[in-house]
């Protein structure tokens, strides 16, 4: 008896806790919730991923961590950035060049991180110019941007810049048709005789190098968005195409016209075999290929002039058309290669493509007409199904490997969570305000991460301290382990975060560089010790190679420097440790700071307008002694006979 | 059974269901948040295999600096030997302290006499650049040298080398930071 009561006791006690214990964790709602504790990384600790988020307008990309939302650098790409230097020293001028010149700004879209066998490898990440057509490739050791190349016949670069799953190519679709070649003719004479090129850029396996391969000349549609193909469906890329109307006025009516779009759909396998052969015209062009080099810390600009092009109906079998309703925008692929989703930006639902059917309707020919040649595959023979959202405007899909797929609403201001195959909706969650894309570390490789969701928003209004009439941007990181999605953190962005790619930080982070050794420094003007630094006149050039080092300029004296002369500062950072950059900067530079890592060597030009004793500093704070980092530069008269003479304390600049 | 049995029972059953509910919590916790910060590390605990070593990094390599590195550890000076500086540091080898008076190296060492060692050691490094050509310089023109002490040194050329506070130098090593000058003598901050 007294066993039955002890035990009865017991046991009610361990229910009314263990309930208390449910509905303590039932709670929802980020104050409820431990959604701080989970965003939380600790003084020190570091982040779990990497993101990097796209710049848009900015024309640059950000990274930050994740879950903390910490921004970390921001990586100048296609725009100048005066605290890098990028675009401002000599040596990285050439890295914006272009068939239009110098270009100091672009609109940076869909960055997209390097895979091998379908899985992220971390080497490199691509990010298109969407304005003046470029691919820009950053190298994942420097966190710099290495590599840009303009792309001819393209104008709006925005089906870009995706990888196929062995980094063979990146793809740069136009989405706005132009006359090729672009020559002088009335604008309304566009349907049927503009072109939309889909450029395919091989990519070097061993060092990234990429060179265009080839570019198919499409018809005259708007190229919106891309994804690869891949598991069975490697080989094959998809674009998004709206306009399918060829209107050249007032597109937003007269290009939604059509019930149905095409998603296209390319055999990139069978076009590169037809390429091997022989295959496709050679045209002339004229566009810009810029590569920096590590060892001189210099880019070069070569201008390329000649581009293989691939007319459609020369290469049977290796283009499609998926129809697709409602002037489709988002094109993603689910990490199996079966599901092909496109969302009718117009459009309450989502429509998905079986590759499986698709390629069975190709064999079957289950045609409905061509447009321009390239054959129109009958609509319900491909259609996996369509998820009826309830939402209004979806626009780009993401998915987390375990069946899941996540849709972005820009107008109803949501992501929805569906499951592949029974298309049925799982979750949805608003968003703060009007979503565009949205990224899961991994969401274009066959390995999707599906432990956060970044939703990145167009529209901010109230969410944060006000600024004036300009807000930033935002973005908001979900928890997608449970069944339903949880809101954990809102934070703000550099310019429009257009797109992001996401990664473990594991695969980056153990290769990132920490400084560049002096001994490999192949730039012409490098001066490897205080002893080599100088100052040479060649007529009215003057070039001081200067060396920097904790805490002085070596020389830190310079004479003989005359108005009208064009003075180049070489400095080299001498030191050889980790996160010591130094900087510099003249009175009156027409130009920016230079920030030089350590073993680096970078240049500016001071034109000096007025005769004095002018000085110079160390722009970054690099040691307790850093104020004393300074010099003099003596500027006499156009004519005068003051000899060039360099010195570091009272004598003639020398070893230590 | 005695009530002081069951209030037990109950105690024990309360903390088993408490605990089991709080390592749920944690369990959830634990996944996605990092560590609390507990543990402090300074920057001297930073390794990143590529930089060139500091000041601390080539004095812990060599035995000669032994006692050094004791008394740098014991003074808790160890974060401003790897700082961005940049350093001079004047590195008495082991003998310098055996030339002390008997037991002041075991006095200075007590936890008590922390401040007290940490102002001798100071007293060996300038908060400045000086290679040896610097050094030769400093004594050609008379220049003293500030210390982290806030005491100054004089800087003599002899026939046999370079000689600061009174002790001659006796190599050079350049390090990241800045540079290592050893001697064979302790420099004790003057009384005045």
């Amino acid at each position: 008896m007294k066993s039955i009561f002890k035990s009865a006791l017991l046991a009610i006690v361990a229910v009314s806790f263990l309930t208390s214990c449910n509905n303590s964790s039932k709670k929802s709602g980020a104050l409820t919730s431990n959604a701080a504790e989970r965003v939380y990384v600790a003084p020190g600790e570091h982040d779990e991923f990497y993101a990097f988020v796209s710049g848009g307008f900015s024309g640059q990309l950000s990274v930050y961590g994740l879950p903390s939302g910490r921004l970390f650098k921001v990586i100048p790409v296609f725009s100048v950035d005066a605290e890098k230097a990028y675009g401002f020293n000599e040596e990285t001028k050439p890295m914006l060049n272009t068939s239009f010149g110098f270009v100091p700004w672009d609109d940076s879209h869909h960055p997209d991180i390097s895979q091998t066998a379908g899985e992220l490898d971390g080497r490199w990440v691509f990010i298109n110019g969407n304005n003046t057509p470029r691919i820009a490739k950053i190298d994942l050791t420097t966190f710099e941007t290495t590599e840009i190349i303009e792309i001819p016949n393209s104008a709006g670069n925005h089906s870009s810049s995706y990888v196929t799953e062995n980094t063979e190519y990146v793809v740069a679709g136009t989405r706005f048709a132009v006359p090729v070649p672009q020559r002088d003719m009335p604008i309304s004479e566009y349907k049927g005789n503009f072109k939309g090129a889909l450029t395919f850029l091989k990519v070097d396996p061993e060092d990234g190098k990429m060179n265009i391969s080839f570019q198919i000349l499409m018809p005259g549609f708007d190229y919106d968005k891309a994804h690869p193909g891949r598991g069975d469906s490697h080989g094959w890329f998809f674009f998004t195409t709206y306009n399918s109307e060829e209107a050249n006025s007032l597109l937003e009516v007269n290009a939604s016209q059509n019930d149905k779009d095409f998603i296209a759909a390319v055999n990139w396998k069978v076009i590169e075999e037809y390429v091997n052969n022989g295959g496709g015209t050679k045209m002339p062009a004229n566009y810009a290929h810029n590569v920096y080099d590590e060892n001189t810390h210099s880019a070069t600009s070569t201008m390329m002039k000649e581009v293989l092009t691939i007319n459609p109906s020369d290469v049977p079998g290796a283009i499609y058309f998926l129809p697709t309703p409602k002037s489709p925008h988002g094109c993603d692929v689910s990490p199996t290669g079966e599901y092909i989703v496109g969302s009718g930006k117009l459009s309450a639902d989502v429509t998905v493509h079986s590759f499986t059917k698709m390629i069975k309707a190709i064999k079957e020919k289950k045609f409905d007409g061509d447009a321009y040649g390239i054959p129109i595959l009958n609509y319900e023979a491909i259609l996996a199904g369509s998820v009826k959202s309830g939402g209004l405007g979806p626009l780009h899909t993401e998915f987390d490997g375990k069946g899941n797929a996540y849709t972005t609403f820009f107008i109803s201001s949501e992501v929805v969570k569906w499951k592949l195959g029974t298309w049925e909706v799982i979750d949805r969650k608003p968003t703060y305000y009007s979503v565009g894309h949205l990224m899961i570390p991994g969401g274009n490789s066959r390995k999707p991460e599906g432990k956060y969701l970044l939703a990145m928003n167009k529209i901010t209004k109230d969410r944060y301290l006000p600024t004036g009439p300009e807000v930033t941007q935002s973005a908001q990181l979900y928890d997608i382990t449970g069944e339903k999605m949880e809101l954990l953190l809102d934070f703000p962005t550099i310019g429009e975060p257009h797109y992001a790619a996401g990664i473990s930080a594991d695969i980056i982070k153990k290769n990132s560089k920490k400084l560049y050794k002096l001994e490999e420094n192949k730039h012409p003007y490098v001066a490897k010790s205080e002893a080599e630094a100088k100052v040479v006149r060649k007529g009215n050039e003057v070039h001081i190679s200067m060396t920097m080092i904790r805490s002085h300029f070596a020389p830190d004296n310079i004479e003989g420097i005359k108005v009208g002369d064009k003075v180049f500062f070489h400095v080299t950072n001498l030191e050889q440790d980790y996160d010591v950059p130094h900087g510099v900067s003249m009175i009156g530079a027409n130009t920016s700071e230079l920030l030089i890592m350590p073993g680096q060597t970078e240049t500016f030009i001071w034109e000096p307008k007025q005769v004095g004793v002018w000085p110079f500093y160390c722009t970054d704070f690099c040691s307790a002694l850093h104020q004393e980092m300074q010099g003099y530069v003596r500027v006499s008269a156009k004519g005068s006979k003051v000899p060039i003479t360099f010195t570091l304390d009272g004598d003639a600049v020398d070893a230590e | 059974m005695k009530i002081s049995n069951l209030i037990s029972i109950i105690a024990l059953a309360f903390s088993v269901v408490m605990l089991s509910c709080s390592d749920k919590q944690n369990d959830s916790a634990k996944k996605d948040v990092a560590k609390p910060a507990t543990e402090h590390h300074g920057q001297a605990s930073v390794q990143d295999g590529v930089s060139a070593a500091n000041v601390l990094q080539v004095a812990m390599s060599l035995d000669d600096f032994k006692t050094l590195v004791v008394a740098v550890q014991a003074a808790g000076v160890e974060d401003a030997l790897v700082n961005a500086g940049p350093l001079t540091v004047f590195a008495p080898v082991n003998s310098a302290f055996d030339k002390l008076p008997e037991g002041t190296v075991e006095t200075l060492l007590k936890p008590e006499n922390k401040a007290k060692l940490a102002y001798i050691l100071v007293n060996h490094v300038a908060p400045s650049n000086y290679p040896i050509k610097q050094l030769n310089k400093e004594a050609e023109k008379g220049r003293k040298l500030y210390m982290a002490s806030g005491k100054y040194l004089v800087v003599e050329n002899k026939e046999d080398g370079v000689y600061v506070g009174g002790t001659k130098i006796l190599k050079s090593v350049k390090v990241s930071n800045g540079w290592i000058h050893v001697i064979g003598d302790i420099l004790v901050p003057s009384e005045d």
